[in-house]
Formats: structure tokens, sequence, C-alpha cells
């Protein structure tokens, strides 16, 4: 029985078109997936569908629900149709729930505005449904308020009220793009428990999630569908050449050379760094503890943790941006200390950073020419305009633009553009080393792998050293030499890329590598075989951090802080690395 | 400048921000020349024509006040010495806000208190019995009304411009320049002010019809702009004495002040709204 139908489904704001003649079905009980990079217009079919679009887009063609049209639709038979036929899961949790109405308020009104059941009954039913998706002490997050619960929790809760009224299509726009790996893992197998019989409408950029969760695949460019299929037979014989690009871009974790250790001079050493922040009421947030890590010219090293492990407090602080309690920071021979403001030219010449959010650190008002020139401004004072325009211009062309850009300002650029301007930035000084703090996290598949081989290409030329922070594993295994892994705060593991990928000793970063999705319907990953999530970095649990969610936490553990070990040249930090580094 | 040229050329397709643009420039226009071309004079009496109502004999368009002067020549000082006001005042209110403001929310921390609880304080002083208190000590100055209703306005500036300063030193494009070893007289200059212009652009429209209103309505209570001189406040309080049998002596100066007001509120809000888009975007 076909659930859903649209058809010949266009949506345009003002002169653009964002979908384009867009057609699919979807049927009782499936799980179909739509995939494509930013502004192909998967977020827009969704509102469509639920009848959700703004005032300001334009919608043509047809979208059937069991029967039902939904475009141009009263908000009446919209009311009928929505948490009964349908339902939504949204990408962020925090602003789909109401901040000021208890959890299990939000989740009652939802039963009594569709009649489903009044009183005590739907309290029950609430209850019944928070229990069902795992939430921990269900009566309390009954009354718990929004920003009560985690990232994690908040997007169970989320489920938990799209599902209540037991609707027949269940659509999630980017369930879990929010959230880190390990608990992406847990709510991606939620949804496939939870959703028995109701059809899945699973909206995604990551290919990976796709190949383990979906029967059917929809590919969108620019608001076309290019490809359906069956996942199987899309991974294993893509027909559009867009599908064949994004598959090549999607990095892989199971697949590819891993890179070699290169030996080379140690440029920056940090030894013994901690670093904490006040908070409120006096306590302290140890947001790094007693951490070392060096690199070599002509290294990558990839920092890894989930959020909240300290892995931008540990670089801002090597920098000089944040102030750090111990610890000492080497750089080519020459300690560094005090804020960045104060230290040496030099070291602030060959020292440069990345941003995650490339818009947010060019400033708004200065034209790419003036963006680009400046550190010259600062660092090569006595450089003629000519001569500076040209360095500009040659540094352009490293990163692969053309000298058309000179003359636009940051809102002008796309993302993958904005950031290689900022790597441009950082690299018209030819600095030593090269800090990426989560350089890609934002950029699309395919601009991610062109920004990576960026990096690669100026390390090859210059011998650049590069410390790369990331949550994403894929990315680490395409750049780096070696690997640190960081649980709140603290060392995990710190081994060379190939023995990490092919034999990780620490528990946690085999959960990390498990949890992690792969594109290939055979072999999917993205197991969820850590529960819980990161604890609160204010009061981390006694003894080794990880032990409330280790799988082979043993007593010691619980009471003693395992110290950094060497094993087999690989460092880690855990009481039973030797009988479980298998 | 890009916030500048941007929503200039923006505001061209905003029609009441046009139309309130063109209304005002034509009565700051026509309040220059009028007295001019007008045969009288703003001082010059005619006990002939008291309170003579408008007539197009003797270009008396306006009519004429009970000590028997040109009331259109006398509304076009009041217009200019408004306008004069409002913008003096602004630009006043502009300077101090915005230096203090910066200074404070810069440099932050303890001088960032300090500064801040200087400012509450002032806001705490009721007004009025501010403004009589500088007249009772420097005598009735026509400077002093500036001074007094920019030493108010610039309370207001200088909190909001605090705030965006405090937002812009946290922000990654301050944090790259830092990490660049950009000095900080160059952040300031070239990163954080910049950034700060829209904002404070906004907030100067805004600024001035609430100074015109505040000089009218110390006019209107005799503590502004004294004979002969005159203000649009200063003519509305002469007009409410003749109400009853030359309403036109309240009722002109009356319409250009909220003529006036009206166009600067239409301006600054087509302003607001047009920089509130470009943060939103």
């Amino acid at each position: 029985m076909t659930l859903l139908r649209v058809d010949g489904l266009t949506i345009r704001y003002g002169d653009t078109a964002v979908v384009d003649d867009l057609g699919f079905t979807v049927d009782a009980g499936e799980s179909v997936g739509l995939v494509g990079e930013s502004g192909s217009g998967k977020t827009q079919t969704a509102l469509a569908i639920l009848g959700l679009l703004p005032s300001a887009a334009n919608a043509a063609g047809s979208v059937l629900v069991q029967g039902i049209e939904v475009l141009g639709a009263t908000e009446k038979t919209l009311n009928d149709l929505r948490a009964r036929r349908m339902a939504m899961v949204f990408q962020d949790p925090m602003q789909a729930l109401n901040p000021f109405v208890r959890i299990g308020r939000q989740m009652r009104r939802i039963l009594i505005a569709h009649r489903v059941a009044v009183g005590r009954d739907a309290d029950a039913r609430v209850l019944e449904m928070l229990k069902r998706v795992g939430l921990p002490d269900p009566e309390r997050q009954f009354r718990a308020y929004p920003h009560q619960l985690s990232g994690g929790m908040r997007q169970r809760a989320m489920i938990a009220s799209a599902l209540i009224a037991e609707p027949d299509l269940l659509i999630a726009d980017e369930p879990t793009t929010a959230l880190d790996v390990t608990v992406q893992a847990q709510i991606l197998e939620l949804l496939e428990e939870l959703r028995e019989a109701t059809a899945l409408l699973l909206i995604t950029h990551d290919l990976g999630i796709i190949a383990g969760r979906c029967e059917r695949m929809l590919v969108l460019e620019h608001g076309r569908l290019v490809e359906a299929g069956s996942t199987g037979s899309i991974f294993r014989d893509p027909q559009h050449e867009h599908t064949v690009a994004l598959l090549g871009a999607a990095p892989r974790l199971d697949r590819g050379e891993t890179l070699p250790t290169a030996a080379g001079k140690k440029v920056l050493d940090i030894r013994g760094v901690s670093v904490s922040y006040k908070e409120r009421r006096g306590d302290r947030l140890h947001a790094v503890r007693d951490l070392n890590l060096a690199v070599s010219a002509g290294e990558t090293v990839a920092v890894v943790g989930e959020s909240g492990s300290g892995k931008s407090s540990l670089v801002r602080a090597a920098l000089g941006l944040v102030p750090m309690q111990a610890g000492r920071v080497t750089f080519c021979g020459k300690a560094l200390s005090g804020p960045a403001q104060t230290r040496a030219i030099a070291a602030r010449r060959d020292l440069q950073l990345v941003f995650q959010d490339p818009v947010a650190s060019l400033n708004p008002q200065m034209r790419v020419a003036d963006v680009v020139s400046e550190p010259l401004r600062v660092h090569a004072k006595d450089l003629q305009q000519t001569e500076r325009l040209e360095r500009v211009t040659a540094t352009l062309a490293k990163v692969g633009l053309d000298d058309s850009y000179l003359g636009r300002y940051p809102h002008e650029l796309s993302g993958g553009q904005a950031q290689r301007i900022a790597i441009a930035r950082a690299l018209i000084l030819n600095p030593k080393v090269l800090v990426c703090d989560e350089a890609v996290a934002a950029l699309d598949g395919s601009v991610r792998q062109q920004i990576l081989t960026l990096l690669r290409d100026a390390q090859r030329d210059s011998g650049l050293a590069i410390v790369f922070i990331t949550h994403d594993l894929a990315v680490v295994r395409a750049i780096s030499h070696r690997v640190l892994v960081m649980y709140l705060g603290r060392l995990v593991e710190f081994a060379d890329c190939a023995s990490l990928f092919s034999r990780a000793r620490h528990p946690y970063t085999q959960a990390l590598l498990e949890a992690v999705p792969v594109p290939d319907p055979a072999a999917p990953g993205g197991k969820a075989s850590l529960s819980g999530e990161v604890p609160s970095i204010l009061s981390p649990p006694p003894g080794c951090a990880f032990h409330p969610r280790c799988r082979y936490a043993a007593p010691i553990c619980t009471n003693e802080l395992p110290g950094a070990r060497d094993l087999d040249g690989v460092t880690v930090a855990c009481h039973l690395a030797e009988e479980i580094g298998t | 400048m890009t916030a500048l040229r941007s929503t200039w050329s923006r505001l061209g397709q905003n029609r009441t921000a046009k139309a309130s643009a063109g209304v005002l420039l034509g009565v700051i226009f026509i309040s220059v020349l009028g007295p001019v071309i007008s045969p009288h004079d703003y001082l010059q009496t005619d006990f002939d024509n008291l309170l003579r109502p408008p007539t197009f004999s003797d270009m008396q368009l306006f009519g004429s006040d009970d000590l028997g002067r040109d009331l259109f020549v006398r509304s076009m000082l009041g217009v200019q010495v408004t306008i004069l006001v409002a913008i003096v005042a602004s630009v006043v209110s502009l300077v101090i806000g915005v230096v203090y403001g910066a200074v404070a929310g810069f440099v932050g921390g303890k001088v960032d208190a300090v500064m801040m609880r200087f400012v509450d304080t002032l806001y705490a002083l009721p007004f009025i019995f501010f403004v009589i208190l500088l007249m009772v000590a420097f005598e009735r100055n026509f400077l002093l009304i500036f001074v007094a209703i920019g030493a108010i306005n610039w309370l207001d500036m200088a909190r909001i411009v605090r705030g965006q300063t405090m937002s812009l030193r946290e922000r990654e494009f301050v944090a790259a320049a830092r990490l660049m070893g950009v000095p900080w007289p160059r952040i300031i200059v070239r990163h954080i002010a910049p950034n700060l212009m829209g904002v404070v652009i906004v907030y100067v429209t805004l600024t001035i019809p609430q100074a015109i209103l505040v000089e009218s309505f110390l006019s209107f209570l005799g503590l502004g702009i004294q004979e002969p001189q005159t203000s649009l406040g200063a003519l509305v309080d002469a007009g409410v004495n003749q109400m009853e049998g030359a309403a036109w002596m309240l009722l002109i100066p009356a319409g250009l002040l909220a003529l006036i007001l009206l166009c600067f509120n239409f301006f600054g809000d087509a302003m607001r709204d047009l920089l509130d888009v470009r943060d939103a975007s």
C-alpha cells in the first residue's frame, strides 16, 4: 500500500526552485533514505510533506498522504494528518521542544489534541512511550524540562513524542547530525527498533547511515531526483554521476591506505598541559588534565574525542588563546608562555589556526584580499603593495581559487570557499604548524575531500606539521599519521594511525570505531556498543572516567585512575589493556 | 563599509524610507531658503496685522502671531533650530557613547564594571531635574540645550555599543587576528569598529527624533530656546495660548513637528529593519 506519493513537487522561493519536479513514493512499513548535499532540497521536501513550508515558498505538484492532498490543504486537514498519520523528528531537539513545558506535558498535549487518549490514560501512555525510547527513570523525565536532558536524551524524547500517536509515516530530518557518534548509533538503533509498522523517511547527508538502515534510497541534487532504487543496488552499481561522486567523497573507515608515520624534526611539544575554567559558585571545570602531545615537521596528528573531551581546549591553550593551569609548550626548542598576543613574533608567524566555522572566522567587513593579506601587513611590514598582492594571488592559487575572489566579501562565499580563504590566510606566512579545529566538520562530503587534499598537498610541499582536531574517525583515517584519542579531558590512547585502525587497544577507541557508520550495506558499521552518554565534565566518574560505559570494567577501574602506559609503541590509559587489546 | 553601502542600495527599494528622506530634505531645504526669500524678518513686529490668518497677500503663508511677526519665517527658523539641536545632540551622544561604550566593552573586567555603574547612576537621575539644575547653574544658553540632551542620549548609546563590543571581542575572527599577532589598536580599528557601524547608524537615526522631542518638550516648558530665538516647541507653546482665536498658530508648528518626527521615525525603522535582515541571513 502506498502511504506517501509525491508527484511533480516543485518548491520555489522567488525565481529559484529549491525542489524541482520531484516524484517518489513510500509504502507502508518501508524505510526510505533521502540523501543529498546541503542545499539539495532535502529539508524543503520534508517540510512540504508535513505542510510546514513557510509562506514565502511557492509549492506546485502534489503530495498525497494516504490519498489526502497536503499541498494547499486547510490547517484542519493537516492537523488530522499530523501526529496520527505522519510525524517528524527534527535535527535539533532543543529547538523542536518547547523549553517552557515539561516533557510529559508536551507529549500529553499531542494525545489530547488528537483525541487519542485523555486524562490518566494519556499519562500512562506517555510514560510507557518514555520507557520504550530507553530514557532512564521515565517518571523523572516526565516532569523534566527539555534543558535538563542531555542531547541524546532530548532526541529520544523527540522520537517518543513523534511516535506517541502511532503515526504511519515517520520523517526524520538529520536526526543524529547534532549528536556524538556513539549516541548517533544508539539513536539510529532505537529508531529501527521502535518503528515496527511505521514507514520511515530518513533524511541525511551521511551515506553510512542510509547503508545500514534503509531498504530504498533517493539521491537528490539541486532539488532534482537523480537516482532512486534499492540501497544495495545503488551502493553496488550507482548509475548517476552525482551518486558516484557522493559515494566517492564519503570517507571510509574500513578502507584506504593509512599514512605511515613520518619522522621529522619535532616542532611542537606540549607537556603536562592542564586547562580548567572557572564555573559559577567557584567550581572549576577541568577541561584538560595532564596531557602530552608532540608534533614533528611533515606529520599530521589527529586529536579525536566526543564533545566535551577537551580537544579544542588543549590546542587553544597551546596556542595561547585560553590560559593553561599547568604544563609547558615548546615550539622549535623555545618555550612558549602567556597569551597569544604577548608571544614572540616568530611563534605567532609559524603557528596558525583554522577554525570550524569558516564564515565566523572571517571578518564580514573585510574583502578576501584584505583578509588574506592581513598576516603580511603584520609580519612583513616592508613588503610593497604589488609584492603583497602577488603573494596573496599565489596563495589563493594554492588553495584553488583565482583572483576573481579578491574583491569578494565573506558572505558572498560558499562554506567551502570561505574555508579555503581561511586556510589561505593561515598558509600565507608559510607556518611550521597548522592547527585545524574541526576544519571540515561543517562541509559537504565532496568539499571536505577537496580541503583534505589541499591540506595534504600543503604538507607535502612545505613539510607543514598539522594538528587536526576532529570527531570524525573516517577523516582521521584519511589524513593523519598519528592519533590522540581523548575522553573527558584525559588521554585514552595515542597510537600511529595504522595500528589504531587495525588494533585499537582501549575499549573506548574500539567502541568509537564500531559506532561509525560505513557507507556499505554489506558491512554498515554504526553499532551502538556504548550505552549512555559522555558524563558531565564537572563531575567525572571516579577512577577511570570511562568505566561506567565500559563493557570490560573491572573493580580496579572504579577506584584507580589508569596511568598512560606504553604498550608495543602505543600509549594507552587502561588497566586492562593487555587482556583486551586484541 | 559594506554595511553602509548595501544598506544604502536596499534603502532605495524601501518606498516609505525613500519618501521620508525626500520629505525631510524638502523641509530642510525650504527652511533654509524660505526666510531668505520671504519679505519678512523673524524679529520684525507689525502691530497692524496681529493674529492675521494665513493668506497669500503679502506672502504671509502661515499668517502672523500675537506680536504681528510672520509665522512662516518663524516656523522655518524653528525647523532649523529643531533639526540643528537634534543633529548636534545626536553627534554628541554618538561620540561620547561610542567611545565610552567601546572602551568599557573592550577592556572589560573592573574598568567595565566601574564605567557602567557610572552610567547606571546617571540613568537614575530625573532628567527634568537635571536640566533645571543645569539652567540654574549656567544661565540660559543655546549651547546648554545641546549639551543637556546629548548628555542624556549617550547613555543608551554607550550601553548598546558596550554590548556589541563585548560580543565582537569573542568572535572567531577576532581570535584569528589575535593569533596572527595583529596588535590591539589594529584589531579595534580594522575588526571591531567596522562591525559596530551598522548598529550605531541605526541607533543614531532613532536618537534624532528622540532628541527633537526632548528639545520641544523643554522649549514648551519654557526651559529651552529663549525669545526672540525660537524652535518648534517654543512655537507650539505660544500657539497653545492663542488656541481659541488663532488655531493656525498651534496647528502649523505642531504639524511640522509631527511631520519631521514621523519622517525620522520611518527612516530609522527602515534602517533597523534592513540591518536586522542582514544579521539574520
